[in-house]
């Protein structure tokens, strides 16, 4: 049997968060994930934005949670060699009725501790951003609202974890959990069992589902879908900053925010369902989108759509982030309520159930070897000339461009593959390093991205999955 | 890198850049590059293994590979240079910046250049067909390159979106892989691509042709389950509640238009064309860059390639007149499109040469009659069975019909 210290269960933002942050210590961490690739469900479909918590719920973990997070980004992602921009929100009022719901909201920043709110009147939001609608009367300004690249920040924090010795178990689901005189003692996979001292549940959507092995489900939750389109670089109306509505009590409405990568993304939607994996768009939901943001941003040309995707955010009943530990079951942390602030208060909460765990009594000694930096894949388009020349001397692989919208190479596809945690896939290859992204969605890059995945890993074509198992590109040769 | 100034820089080995650069010889052009992206020359010829190619330009019957050989056998003959592997990344003032693992990253100077990058598939995404995002929705050309070039099947039960000739060539050749096609499906109440074609590659297979149908869902969380398709009302092409069918299926190729791959011509700041998605061009084939000209499935999509080889020699002849100094300027007249016309390709003419006015119809008609008018005066008329958007038609017009006048209309009534 497996042993290990710590099991975390799942590899989303905040299991992820979690393993980088308890490899800090002299602690034998394991990660155990059902999907085939880091990233989790809700962590991947998203706004991709990092907030500030201005609109949190006053005097909650989840606010004190997300505003503490926001700070600690520009750090991590310097570290992490992965992109963050802090490119700021704007609230536009359109209407009285709106512009009377200001005061409340900047107040409600005010209690959150986010000082910088600001007041813009409607000529200076024009200014900031020329699409908006016109009769903009007013609105609220958010500096620290920030863009972050979702894939590559949970990619990015596992590789590192794994650097400093964190295992992963990938495609294993955990089907139970043995408890012993009061204190967990294994949790049991589809793969095996692995005997360990403390159990971190971070599964996200299916916490509630983790949480019943042990008997702590005194909650439950649902799946709230978002939908969102992702429009081309090239689109003709972009915005700069990340353009909110004013929320209704009902949601907080749809957004439209440039990408980490210069598209447009607008959404998303907020349809409560029983499903968790129902991950489908519908033409109704698409459609509320656009009839939402032309309210704000007339011109938004949903023609120039290049994908539209869903997320699922997980609703707790009753609601509130809840991060808990149990007298009756030594060692056991159940994180649930990790919403649409989860990609934020990740890394917070990481610090936080570490000390948790530290203050019950767990023996972690930092390391005096922590490995803090990680080296990302180079992004290629971005180098100036000379350096690009340099790459493809070193490496001719750098020289062939194969993701013809992105410019990516086939040197940056093996080091995809091939580096820590690499990709198994071909969702893992287009989320690490893009190819497959831009507008021709991978009708050119797909077949030959399919030969380099099988190449490089020793397998057959027809064993290459788009994600998780039975996700197969292929159906087997021709005659 | 070396001072080298080519003649002619041609952007594409496909069959357009093939023919341009044969051209570009025949009319006198000493030096001429072809900088293809794949590892051989023949562009989406090379996996086209039907036949149906060459009976215009050959007057036989050839397969895709074929068709190529011939024009990259007359590329090896001539001292043509092929730089194979090679994606271009930038065109610039009379020169292209090119990268390969060789010769890394480079520019070459051109006097002229050719742009011949062809076109690429419609996606998913920009059809917005709603559902879930499994494993087996890929574009008909994809599908056609992974199971022709890499002996690769991508499905076993398989339903077709949309008409376009890949699409239903497509239909044909996953059902001789013994693979089984359940329907295409099309928006219009027309096939999109040749009459040809859906009569060799659907009726003849027995494969369904849905017209005024679409996708309205796609199924299946890993690889595809199914989709479903619902009836449209021709008025308005939104689905009709009630008529869907959900079709069990592991596979759904998209065939739902082609659209010239304009990003190097859109950097480079070149007019482009709101209807073809093309540059703009001249009978010359000139781009609104003097020493830039385009040719093929870049300019407007094609549906014969024996279209495009003629259209891409004269492309290629003209580009070396330009570098050599012998083409001639002149002020130029637009071409103007009139009832039931959708677009013209050349959109400018020079009076003082022929052009030959390429179009496609607006919407299907039977017994018309296709006129030219210069200014309000009919210099060409000839009557039709029938006119449909999916085939191309042209109507040539001479020097003196166009002299002091200030467009040439072209209408189908």
């Amino acid at each position: 049997m497996k042993k290990t210290d710590v099991v975390i269960i799942g590899a989303g933002a905040v299991g992820s968060a979690l393993a980088r942050e308890l490899s800090k210590y002299k602690l034998d961490v394991t990660v155990v994930e059902k999907n085939a690739d880091i990233g989790g469900d809700s962590s991947k479909s998203n706004s991709a934005i990092i907030h500030t918590g201005y609109d949190a719920k006053p005097g909650t973990l989840e606010s004190q949670l997300v505003v503490a997070a926001n700070p600690m980004y520009d750090e991590i992602c310097k570290d992490l060699d992965i992109p963050f921009k802090r490119i700021g929100a704007i609230l536009p009022a359109f209407n009285d009725e709106q512009m009377e719901q200001l005061p409340a909201i900047k107040h409600k920043a005010m209690m959150n501790r986010v000082y910088d709110v600001e007041y813009k009147t409607g000529a200076e939001l024009l200014e900031m951003e020329p699409e908006l609608n016109p009769e903009v009367k007013g609105g609220l300004y958010i500096p620290r609202e920030s863009i972050i690249d979702p894939f590559l920040f949970c990619i990015a924090l596992a590789e590192n974890a794994a650097d400093n010795g964190v295992k992963f178990e990938l495609a294993t689901k955990v089907i139970g959990i043995d408890q012993k005189d009061g204190a967990v003692t294994t949790v049991k996979t589809d793969k095996g069992d692995i005997e360990c001292k403390y159990i971190i549940n971070a599964a996200g959507l299916y916490c509630d589902e983790i949480a019943s092995f042990v008997g702590k489900n005194d909650y439950y939750v649902t799946p709230r879908k978002g939908q969102f389109y992702i429009l081309d670089k090239k689109t003709s109306c972009k915005v700069r900053t990340i353009v909110l509505p004013i929320p209704t009590k009902v949601t907080k409405g749809k957004l439209m925010c440039p990408t980490m990568h210069g598209n447009m993304l607008v959404g998303p939607t907020a349809e409560d369902l029983l499903d968790k994996t129902d991950k489908s768009t519908n033409k109704e939901g698409l459609d509320s989108i656009a009839a939402d943001v032309r309210k704000m941003i007339p011109n938004v040309n949903l023609r120039d759509s290049i994908t539209q995707y869903c997320g699922l955010r997980a609703q707790r009943n009753p609601e509130g982030l809840n991060i808990d530990m149990y007298d009756d079951l030594k060692g056991y942390v159940n994180i649930s309520g990790v919403r649409s602030t989860g990609l934020t208060n990740s890394v917070a909460v990481a610090k936080y159930v570490a000390d948790l765990l530290i203050e019950s009594g767990m023996k972690a000694e930092p390391k005096t070897d922590f490995i803090k930096t990680r080296k990302g894949t180079p992004h290629f388009a971005e180098l100036s000339a000379e350096e690009k020349a340099e790459l493809i001397a070193k490496d001719p692989r750098y020289g062939n461009v194969i993701c013809r919208c992105e410019t990516i190479t086939e040197g940056q596809i093996c080091d995809a593959i091939h580096r820590t945690l690499g990709a198994t896939t071909v969702d893992g290859v287009k989320r690490r390093v893009r190819a497959g992204m831009g507008r021709c969605q991978g009708g050119f890059c797909g077949p030959r991205v399919i030969e380099i995945i099988a190449r490089e890993l020793g397998i057959s074509p027809d064993e290459v999955c788009k994600n998780d198992k039975g996700s197969e590109m292929l159906k087997g040769f021709v005659r | 890198m070396a001072e080298k100034i080519y003649d002619v820089i041609v952007v594409g080995g496909g069959p357009a850049g093939l023919a341009a650069a044969v051209g570009a010889k025949e009319a006198g052009a000493k030096d001429v590059l072809i900088v293809e992206r794949d590892v051989s020359l023949g562009g989406i010829l090379q996996q086209c293994i039907h036949p149906g190619f060459g009976l215009k330009y050959f007057n036989e019957e050839l397969s895709g590979p074929e068709y190529a050989y011939r024009f990259i056998e007359k590329v090896k003959a001539s001292d043509i240079e092929v730089k194979l592997d090679t994606m271009v990344l930038e065109v610039g003032d009379h020169s292209v910046v090119g990268i390969n693992p060789k010769d890394g990253l480079f520019v070459a100077q051109g006097k002229s250049i050719v742009l011949a990058m062809g076109c690429r598939e419609r996606t998913r995404g920009a059809i917005m067909t709603p559902g879930t995002r499994p494993a087996g929705v890929y574009t008909a050309g994809a599908a056609q390159r992974l199971v022709n070039r890499q002996n690769m099947m991508v499905g076993k039960k398989v339903v077709i979106l949309g008409s376009g000739d890949i699409g239903m060539i497509m239909a044909r050749r996953m059902t001789l892989e013994g693979a089984k096609v359940l329907a295409v499906a099309e928006l219009m109440d027309y096939t999109a691509g040749l009459t040809r074609n859906r009569v060799q590659c659907l009726d003849d297979f027995g494969i369904p042709l849905l017209l005024s149908h679409t996708i309205v869902e796609i199924k299946g969380n890993k690889r595809v389950e199914g989709v479903v398709i619902a009836e449209v009302d021709p008025a308005t092409k939104q689905p009709i509640k009630g008529t869907e069918v959900l079709y069990e299926c592991d596979t759904l190729l998209l065939s739902c238009g082609l659209i010239p791959e304009n990003e190097l011509t859109k950097e480079a700041g070149i007019k482009i064309n709101p209807i073809t998605n093309g540059p703009e061009v001249n009978q010359f084939m000139q781009t609104s860059y003097e020493y830039v000209f385009a040719c093929g499935n870049v300019v407007h999509v094609n549906d014969l390639v024996d279209n495009v080889t003629d259209e891409s020699l004269r492309a290629g002849q003209y580009a070396a007149q330009y570098a050599l100094g012998t083409l001639p300027k002149a002020k130029e007249i637009p071409s103007v499109t009139g009832n039931n016309v959708r677009y013209i390709c050349p959109q400018r003419i020079c009076p003082d040469a022929p052009a030959k006015l390429f179009f496609r119809a607006a919407a299907p008609k039977l017994g018309v009659t296709m006129k030219a008018y210069a200014d309000d005066k009919e210099i060409f008329s000839k009557k039709l069975i029938k006119i449909n958007p999916g085939e191309m038609e042209h109507i040539e017009v001479k020097p003196e019909d166009m002299q002091g006048v200030s467009s040439i209309r072209i209408e189908v009534v």
